[in-house]
Formats: structure tokens, sequence, C-alpha cells
């Protein structure tokens, strides 16, 4: 059945409802991925999704229930049973805190009767020449490609009826001494592949490892330490993650204050902007919402609300925090979707080559890996530093660091404390990409990060 | 295990003309092996927010998977669709990726033996299928549990909720192993939280309760306490946001099976993972310290450290019947008397170790993946001589820390260095507890750590603990996992003030 008449057909059959939801999503991906310089598993999925969400006049208000359902959809039965599978879950849920009208229509669009796109193994075909050619180089090779498409079809008992195709890929690379000894990492999102050269990301990988030919051992402690844009975007990442309006509200979480959220207070003197935006070139999302859960800053009535830019920091000041319509009206502040791209801007135009070249003797980051909250009320963070950790002094890579460290840092104390911040350039997040992919992030100058202990790990 | 236990739904999906299908196409095609899949997963999760619902959510995926060896090359497919039609032709196109495939495939597969078990039907051991209760009661539990919570002293906030798993797999290969399965599992949550806006901190404590193979009874006593652990929560919380902030320096560290069982899962069962020891996670999960060629004889930990591998321990999250390769599992050592002794193993890995059957450990998340080594219900044994309680292990402390409840958690991509805090944390002095502290995280290298293992309790302290969430492999599989030990004690572990390390 067609997406639309998914949609069409699920509404007709909750007609009798307060309202409903229906979201049919479907998925096609391509992967590769290589370990031991040799090809391990690739593949061609797709799949797809149908969620319905009922919403059910019940004593004291409005309820929500959320089902949804992997079959392929061969008959209207299959449709009106979700239904009343939804409309019996938000009897059972009773009335929910977040009740609003759903979001009216704002205009027709154009691409609603669309199919639903796919990409294929064909999209690595300039990509897995050079891949190839990198497998068969004097590395040890490890690594993964993904492209996925992802349809979305959106339809409301208020009229909304949306289309959005959403291309998410990245690539990763890992090449590995032949004694694995030495580790270096480089990697990429995409939109389409076109984009990717893998052999210059192998190269700049194997530029790595030989500056890894010299080894320095170093005690762990504070450094004066250069983010790349990769390391910069998970901590930002997580700081995102972290501006719910409703904890920010209640007095638990780091942006609380001790007269309410910490909206206004300055981080820094640097003009930095953290921002979501779907219309970022080249890293769009969504025009409108969806949500398939209630939670903070996030709800099921706002289905089909347009989506926007938000600035979480603003010139260095904290400016906004998320909050769904329900929360917007209860805490007296404008409805605050969050998104699913992320940008840190506001720095100079200096590149991550420019700031080693002015740097009197630093560690210099690859990217960061198994990060976790330590302590929710600052913020602080814990983590790895993961594929080399380089030894810069005189304004030059003499050589890398033979372990990695376990930091402890906050991310609220890399805004606070960065002396430098270069140019935003297109990066992947290597902790957090199964989730989040989207970023566009400058690399930073931490004067004091905290290299808490030595890992063994390399 | 009685045949009428497996869903009716599942049972009603044509599973046998699915795997005629599938399997007779494959062989046409020249396969040398072929497996079908089909599954059917349904979950449900209920939240509440400060005793309010704020989601019921059911979700069902269903699908079919075939895999095939074609001249040494794997292949894989899957399909939404459950028809005989499909399946042949989800056949088809897993021969076609291995026919592919097979130019840039370096290394043949070979795989050890199994015997064939023929219509096997294995279900786990739970009384009430979650699937059958109403969800209104479910919401009414949690709700009161909330409200018991919120109506104590100190509680500010509290959140609950509980996820719930029925997962239904029909496995059927070319040798002639057939087995129906049915796995059930359930993870309730609560965590309370108190705000001091004056002094501007606030502070949280969560259930304890393990997430287990088990029905809707655990939820009412069957398997543990909620009804004491409400009445004690709101107090400790109190206890703890008055608590003195720790002195960062070496402890020796008590560790509860609550806390223990994640540094385990870490640092343990993913480092004795076989595909990570030879890298094939190399650029994501990561690899492994310990290396194959270290089999018999890296000195893991001290004597007192006996680690087994197994698939079968009841409620366990990681036990079934039959992996998805189709080998009746069981249990294995990977640790003994301090030494590495044994991996996690699959089919493929087994003859590389030199081993003539697989241990039992490949697994699929969802008819869309393809089944990777994964862990099994890795575990430290008690002491087995003598049943040595908590209390005795804090006695022997004279200054030093006992650990309760897990919550944060990293380890590095070796699994040599990790960092853990816990729910409670309580001073040890002269062999006593001593009230709570705040900011403490302990630190160390793994086999540093497990060497300091001095005395571990007997049976009467372990508790069988575990995560519905381990996340492995590209594009991303997620398991479910116990791990049983016992309460143990570590001597000179570093503790961080997690305030100072914040500076």
């Amino acid at each position: 059945m067609r997406a639309q008449d998914v949609v069409e057909r699920t509404l007709a059959a909750a007609a009798h409802l307060h309202g409903c939801v229906v979201l049919v999503r479907e998925s096609s991906e391509a992967v590769l991925r290589w370990a031991n310089s040799t090809m391990t598993t690739n593949g061609h999925t797709t799949s797809g999704r149908v969620t319905v969400i009922a919403f059910v006049a019940v004593e004291g208000g409005t309820a929500a229930g959320v089902v949804s359902s992997s079959a392929a959809v061969t008959g209207a039965a299959q449709l009106s049973a979700l239904v009343v599978a939804a409309e019996a879950a938000a009897h059972d849920a009773g009335p929910a805190k977040d009740a609003m009208a759903l979001p009216e229509p704002s205009g027709d669009d154009p691409s609603w009767g669309d199919g639903a796109v796919e990409t294929s193994i064909g999209v690595f075909g300039g990509f897995a020449e050079g891949l190839a050619e990198v497998l068969a180089g004097p590395q040890r090779q490890y690594g993964f490609a993904s492209h996925e498409l992802t349809t979305v079809w959106l339809g409301t008992s208020a009229g909304v009826r949306r289309r959005w195709v959403q291309p998410t890929g990245s690539v990763e690379l890992n090449a590995k001494t032949p004694d694995l000894t030495g580790s270096a990492w480089t990697g990429a999102s995409t939109v389409d592949f076109v984009d990717i050269d893998v052999v210059a990301l192998a190269a700049e990988a194997a530029r790595r490892l030989e500056w890894g030919r010299r080894r320095v051992e170093l005690p762990a402690g504070r450094y004066e330490t250069l983010l790349p844009p990769s390391a910069t975007s998970d901590l930002m990442i997580y700081l995102a993650w972290s501006m719910d309006g409703r904890p920010a509200q209640e007095g638990r979480s780091a942006l609380a204050g001790p007269n309410g959220p910490r909206v206004g207070e300055r981080l820094t003197e640097l003009p930095l902007t953290l921002a979501c935006d779907p219309a970022a070139p080249g890293l769009e999302y969504g025009p409108f919402l969806t949500a398939t859960r209630s939670g903070e800053g996030i709800s099921v009535f706002d289905n089909g609300a347009p989506t926007r830019r938000a600035e979480w920091l603003r010139d260095g000041v904290v400016s906004e925090l998320a909050y769904s319509r329900a929360e917007a009206a209860e805490f007296g502040t404008r409805f605050t979707p969050t998104g699913d791209n992320l940008l840190l801007t506001g720095g100079s135009g200096a590149s991550i080559a420019d700031m080693v070249a002015r740097t009197e003797r630093c560690l210099l980051l690859t990217c960061l890996w198994y990060i976790r909250q330590v302590d929710p009320t600052t913020l602080l963070l814990t983590g790895l530093t993961r594929d080399g950790v380089y030894l810069v002094e005189g304004g030059e890579v003499v050589g890398e660091v033979d372990h990695n460290f376990r930091f402890n840092y906050s991310p609220l104390d890399v805004v606070r404390r960065a002396t430098e911040v270069g140019a935003t350039e297109r990066t992947l997040p290597r902790e957090w990409k199964d989730w989040f992919t989207r970023a566009a992030m400058p690399p930073v100058r931490v004067p004091e990060f905290n290299m808490s202990s030595v890992s063994l790990g390399r | 295990m009685s045949l009428d236990r497996i869903d009716p739904e599942f049972r009603a999906l044509p599973l046998t003309a699915l795997a005629d299908a599938a399997l007779s196409r494959a062989r046409d095609l020249g396969a040398e092996h072929a497996d079908l899949r089909v599954e059917r997963i349904v979950s449900q999760s209920v939240d509440l927010r400060d005793g309010t619902v704020t989601g019921v959510s059911d979700a069902t995926t269903v699908g079919l998977a075939v895999r095939v060896i074609v001249d040494g090359v794997w292949g894989f497919a899957s399909h939404v669709e459950l028809t005989p039609e499909r399946a042949a032709a989800t056949a088809e196109r897993a021969v076609t990726v291995a026919r592919t495939l097979a130019p840039v495939a370096i290394e043949r597969v070979e795989r050890a033996d199994e015997p064939v078990h023929a219509d096997a039907v294995w279900v786990s051991s739970y009384e009430v299928d979650p699937f059958t209760v109403p969800a209104r009661d479910k919401v009414e539990l949690l709700g009161e549990w909330s409200q018991r919570l919120l109506a104590a002293d100190g509680v500010d906030h509290v959140q609950a909720g509980v996820a719930q798993v029925r997962e239904n797999k029909f496995y059927a290969d070319l040798a002639g192993t057939r087995t129906t399965q049915q796995r059930v599992r359930i993870a309730p949550w609560f965590t309370a939280t108190a705000v001091d806006r004056a002094a501007g901190g606030f502070e949280t404590m969560s259930s304890l309760a393990p997430p287990a193979g088990r029905g809707w009874e655990y939820m009412t006593g069957g398997g543990w306490d909620f009804d004491g652990e409400i009445a004690l929560l709101p107090e400790l919380l109190a206890e703890k946001m008055k608590a003195p902030s720790v002195a960062a320096g070496a402890y020796d560290l008590v560790i509860d099976p609550t806390n223990l069982w994640l540094t385990i899962h870490e640092s343990v069962g993913h480092a004795t993972e076989y595909d990570r020891a030879i890298g094939y996670e190399a650029a994501y999960a990561g690899t492994s310290f310990a290396t194959p060629d270290k089999l018999g004889t890296l000195r893991y930990g001290s004597e007192h450290m006996h680690v087994t591998g197994d698939r079968t321990v009841p409620h366990g999250l990681a036990t079934v019947g039959y992996d998805d390769d189709g080998v009746l599992t069981g249990a294995w050592d990977l640790v003994r008397d301090g030494v590495l002794v044994g991996y996690q193993l699959d089919r493929t890995f087994a003859p590389r170790l030199g081993l003539d059957r697989s241990n039992g450990c490949a697994f699929a998340d969802s008819p869309h993946h393809v089944p990777i080594q994964r862990m099994a219900n890795v575990s430290l044994r008690p002491d087995p001589r003598r049943d040595t309680t908590t209390e005795e292990l804090i006695a022997g402390v004279e200054r030093g820390i006992y650990v309760v409840g897990d919550k944060s958690w990293s380890i590095d991509m070796q699994r040599y260095n990790f960092q853990f805090t816990g729910q409670r944390f309580f001073r040890i002095s002269g062999g006593k507890l001593a009230g709570q502290l705040r900011d403490v995280a302990y630190q160390a290298t793994t086999t540093d750590f497990w060497g300091s293992l001095d005395a571990v309790g007997g049976p009467s302290t372990w508790v069988l603990h575990g995560a519905m969430n381990c996340g492995k492999a590209q594009p991303g599989q997620v398991a479910a996992v116990s791990h049983g030990c016992p309460s143990a004690r570590f001597r000179g572990v570093n503790v961080l003030n997690t305030q100072e390390e914040g500076r």
C-alpha cells in the first residue's frame, strides 16, 4: 500500500477519535564495513514502520496512545487494528499533561504525493574504487561507510500532510600500522558520497601514523589542548542534549540557577553561538516536527509543528532551552523544538593548522570516545581520547603520545574557558554518530583540559 | 516447557512453508549452508513523570532473514513480508550477495559442526506474560510507586517506567535444525530527585532492581522487593544530600553486586569477545587487550577471580535455548584462577581457536540484521567454599568505601582504563559502615583492579544483574545481557572526587 494511502485510511479509521497522527517511515540503507583490510559485512536493507498516535477524550482531559509496527501493510484491516490498539493504549494512559490542539497545516506540501526515495549499493560507486586502492595499501584498514535515505510522511487529523526525505551518510576510516601499535582516524559526514575522497582521507590517516614514528610518554595532568572539530562536536552535542527547559526550571539540571534557568548568563566573552537550524546548507533536517513519544522538550501533540532555528547559546550567552508547546505554555516561554543538526559558530577564520602553528606547547587530539555524564549538576563528562594524541611544540607536531588519556571535563567549561576558537567546518561526531551526524564545528583551544589518567588502550 | 506457551500469533505464521521455500531455493542455487530466521518482537514501554503518564507505547517488529554460505562466502538478505514467495526471493538475494562479494572475500568461511536439533522448542522462565496484563494496571502500579515516593520528605520529583519485550524466533537450516523459541524480559525503573535550590544543587537516587528475564510477576514481588526499596529510598536520598564530599585517594572497596555487574560487563564481558580480540570491531566498539596469543597465560586478576560465560542461567537476559547459529547453548570458563582461559564464540570463530564446537554466542537483534558474536551472561563465581557475607567483607576493611548501585560508566576501546560512579557510597571505618559519601568515582586499569581482588562473597551475596541495551557493530545492534556476581573486595583502588575533577 502507498504511504499516502496508509495515512488516509488510518485517519479514516480514526475519524471517531478526538484526534490522530499517522507517521509512515521508509528507510533504505546501504553499508560497507571492513576490518583487517578486507570487507566484512556489507548490505542493503529496506525497512518501514507505521506509527499511529491516538488522541482520546477522557475524564480530566485528552489522552495519547502510541502504537507502531514494522510489518508490511497489505490491507486496511491491519491499519484499523493499529488504531484500535492505540486507542486502547490512550485509555489506559489517562489524561496527558502535554495535551494541546494539534498544529494546523501551514500551506500545501508539493512533495506529499511522491514515493519513497531509495539508496542502493551503487551510491558507493566511486568511493568503492578508492576504497579498494586504500585496502591494498601498507596499513591495516578498518572502517564503515553508510548511506541512508529515510522518507517520512506525516498526516494528522488537523489536516497536516507533509513529506520529507532525510539523507544521512558517513564514513569512518581507522588505519593502523602493521604491528598495530599505531592507530589513526579520519571521518566525514555526507549527503550523497559524491564529495567523499576516501583516498585523501586515508592519506590524512597515513600522515598521522607518520607523526607516530616518534613517541613520547606523558603523565596525567592538565594540558593546553586543541580540540579538533570532531572532538568539539561530541562535547557540544552533549551540551545541546542537556538544554531541556523543564529540568532547568525545576532545579535539576546544570542549566538551573538559584533563581531559575541560567538563560541570559554569559559563559564567554567570545561571540560563540550554538544552534540547530533546519535550513543549514548541506545539513538540512525536516521543516516540520515528528514525535513518537512525549518527554522533556518533546510532545506527541506537537506533530506537524514547524521546526525552526534555535540558539542554545548566542554570542556567548545562554539563550534558549528546549520546550514543547505545552511546556512553553506551562512556563510562559516560547515553543522551542530540538533539532537534528548542531552548529557552533563565532570563531576566527583559523584552521587547525593555523592554530598549531601559533602554539608553544599543547596536545592535539583526534577524537573522543565513550563519553558519559559523571556529575549532572556541573555537566561533568568523562571519556577517552582515541586514535591519536599528538604533542605540539614550537608550532608543529613533534610526535605522538604513546597512550590515550581519560578526561573529566564539562562542555560548559569548554565554552567558558576556550581561549581560541577557529573556523567552523562540517565534521563527523565520532562518539554520537549512531544518532547524530549533522554537525559543523570549529577547532577549540582549551588551556587546562583535565587529562585525569593514562589509558593504556591504543 | 510446553508447546502452548509460544505466542499463538507467532505459531500461526507459515513458518514451515517459509523455511521450505527459502532453504530449498538456496540449496538449488548452490548454497552449502542456508538458514532462515523468522522473528516477531513486541515491546511496550510505560513512562511516568511525577506520577502522571508521559507515554504508553507499543511496537512490533517482524520479518524474515536468510543467511547463506556459497563457495565459502557469506550472503545475507531480509524482508518484512512473510510469504513463501518472498522467502524464496530473499534466499535468492542472499545468494546473489554472496556471489557478488566472492571476488573481494579474502577468507573462506569454515564453521564448527553442530548436532542437528530438529523441531526443538524453548521458552524462557517466567510466570506472567507482560503482554497479557492490561496497560491500565501497569500505569496504576507505577503511579502508586511514584505517589509513595513523592509523599516522602525531601523527594521533589519522581520518574518511573517499565520496558517489556517478548521475542519470538524461528530458526531453520539446511542441516535440519528447526527451533522455535520465546523469550520475555522486563526492566522496571524509578528515580527520585531531591532539589536544594538554596545551595543550587540536586541529587538523584534510582532503583537498584536489575532488568530480568522474567514476566510481570517481577513487578509484584517475584524476584525483587520493590515495596521495601521504595520505603527506604527517600531516607537514603536525604542522607546522600547531606553527606560529606569524599577525599580523593586510594581506598579499599567492597563492591556490591548492584554495581560490580557493570564493571564485569565492561572490563571482562567485552574484553573476552573473540571478534573484538581479532579486530572485527576495531573502528567502532574497539578491540581487546586480552588477545588470543595470551590465552592460557594472561594474568587477568587474582586467584579469587573465576568468571564464566553462559546462556543458560535462569532469568538471564542472554539466556536462550539455541543461538542464531542453531547451536545448543551451554556454560564455560572465561577466567579460571585469575587466568584468561576462554572466549565468547560463534560457529565461525570456534575453529580458529582450535575448538570443535561453538559456545553459542551468535545473536541478531532483529530480523533485518546479520547475526554476530554477542555477549553471553558473563558472571563472577561466588566463593565455593565459604558463604562469606558482605558484612564480613566490610569487617576486613580499615579505611574504605562500600559501593552500591550502578550509575555512570566509561571504558576505553581496549578495555583497560575505566571509571565508574554509583548510586550510594558508604564510608567504611574500622570495619564498619560510617555514613554516605558524595562525589565518588573509582578509576582503574582492568588487570590492576582484578589483581587487587582479595575476597569474594559467598553464594548468599550473589545477584543476577544486567542491561537491556548493550550496543555493538555497525549498523548498530542492541542486546540484553545479565551478569551475576557476589559482593567482592578490592584493595587500594583509586577514588576520585568528581567535584575536584570538574574544577
